[in-house]
């Protein structure tokens, strides 16, 4: 168990490999509660989310669920969220280390531009489960109705049992299927006891999986984790994250992105591919054609069996088959630039 | 979890077993199980001189790369170069298959400063 943002966490219940392997042959269960959990309501709600969002949230239907960006004024990211439109409030998921900066973001924003609108913070009255791989639908589409219909990035809200209220998306962070569940606190472990069944059982469907796999899981899916890939002094553009950005309509940090967007950014993330097996993990000195680079994750890859990392490097370098070198304490290792993500579920 | 009684400890984890004039290093259950799955570990050539308390190598997993120490000085004079291509050993069997390196100590009563078993133990919240 180790301290996350201020929670206690596990690394892995039985073996990183082991459990990210599951999650891609079977399913796992993620404990996901320590992500912040916004609710946002009232006459301005809209009008907020489209000044701090990066995501157009006015043309979302209720049941929909977004990814995007809260930026500051210089096009930094302050966070990676999701933002769903219920009927009568919107909620949004923020990174666990992200909360309490979020929360006075928010706070500021509100009394600057004098909105009307009411925002609570429920992440320590609710859990939050993730269940992510191939079995995991028709695994707990028997006890939960409304997740079968569910496509992704759509959620609904249900009763489990007559009694637990919960929320369930088809969002997930691993890159495969599956969903993500919110549900009152104190009915969360009677609710994963009759769903997911007896999992200490070595031949269960669906088994507990820890921080070490949701790592290696979300870097095979080319995924970006804050405070490696995004941060303050990184844009959305040279995240690769172009798609999350809408700039129909005006919010903090837009002017910015727009500059970078024409002029281009000047430095892009890409996926390397390591020749051997030495893992490249962040900090680590890429050098190429055009100049310097830097390892914001790495890891071996279980599914592909290669070393892979992901990198900010001159955008001139950030082509595709680029080999540029990457520098293990010394031994120079040379890495391919690929396409993300590493692994896409067929 | 046990810890063989006919060798000597780093609090770092690794262990000395002196084997006629020669001691075998290696890392413990505890801390293999702590890197979880190894996918690599770098060892020193054969020839190369180490000196008492300083890394000799470096173990990678997929959660973490962590440094390797020696806790004598002398002479490499045996690497375990089946770790390359199975650097798995290291989590089943560290104790014996997953030895690393075999040296000649250039001053054998070093070992005597390393840790018995039990204080190992006590020392790494077994």
């Amino acid at each position: 168990m180790v301290d996350f943002a201020g929670w206690e966490m596990p690394i892995m219940y039985r073996s990183i490999v082991d459990e990210h392997n599951h999650t891609r042959n079977s399913g796992s269960i993620f404990d996901v509660s320590h992500m912040g959990r916004l609710q946002i309501s009232g006459t301005d709600a809209i009008s907020f989310l489209q000044w701090v969002f990066t995501r157009d949230v006015e043309k979302m239907k209720p049941g929909q669920c977004r990814y995007g960006l809260i930026c500051n004024e210089a096009g930094g990211i302050l966070d990676d969220v999701i933002v769903s439109r219920d009927k009568k409030h919107w909620l949004m998921v923020v990174n666990a280390s992200n909360r309490e900066k979020i929360n006075a973001h928010f706070h500021k924003v509100r009394k600057e531009k004098d909105f009307d609108f009411d925002l609570a913070d429920n992440t320590e009255s609710t859990a939050m489960i993730a269940l992510q791989g191939p079995k995991v639908i028709e695994r707990i589409g028997g006890h939960l109705e409304a997740v079968k219909n569910l496509k992704r990035y759509e959620f609904v809200t249900d009763t489990f049992m007559m009694l637990v209220k919960y929320t369930v998306s088809r969002t997930g962070y691993t890159g495969e299927d599956g969903v993500e569940v919110i549900l009152s606190n104190k009915m969360a472990p009677m609710a994963m006891k009759a769903l997911a069944g007896k999992f200490e059982r070595p031949d269960a469907t669906l088994k507990p999986a820890g921080l070490g796999a949701r790592d290696t899981l979300r870097m095979e899916a080319g995924m970006p984790l804050y405070g490696h890939e995004l941060s303050e002094t990184i844009d959305p553009i040279s995240a690769g994250l172009s798609w999350a950005v809408s700039f129909d309509k005006p919010f903090i940090g837009s002017e910015a992105l727009k500059k970078i967007v024409e002029t281009g950014p000047t430095q892009k993330l890409v996926g390397l591919e390591l020749e051997g097996r030495r893992i490249a993990r962040q900090g680590t000195a890429v050098t190429g054609p055009n100049g310097a680079g830097v390892v914001t994750s790495g890891t071996l890859s279980p599914t592909l069996q290669k070393s892979i990392a992901m990198a900010y490097v001159p955008a001139a370098d950030a082509i595709e088959g680029t080999v540029l070198s990457v520098d293990l304490k010394g031994e120079l290792v040379a890495a391919k630039v690929v396409k993300l993500p590493f692994y896409k579920r067929q | 979890m046990s810890v063989p009684n006919d060798r000597k400890y780093l609090k770092s984890h690794e262990w000395h077993k002196l084997d006629g004039d020669i001691v075998v290093i290696g890392i413990t259950q505890f801390a293999a199980d702590e890197l979880t799955d190894v996918t690599y570990v770098s060892l020193p050539k054969v020839g190369t001189k180490l000196t008492a308390n300083a890394r000799f190598g470096e173990i990678e997993s997929v959660k973490a790369t962590s440094d390797l120490y020696s806790g004598i000085s002398g002479e490499v004079v045996a690497v375990n170069t089946p770790l390359n291509d199975n650097p798995a050993t290291v989590n089943t069997d560290p104790f014996e298959a997953g030895w690393m390196i075999k040296v000649k100590p250039s001053n054998v009563s070093e070992l005597e400063a390393l840790l018995d078993a039990e204080p190992y133990k006590a020392s790494s919240g077994h």
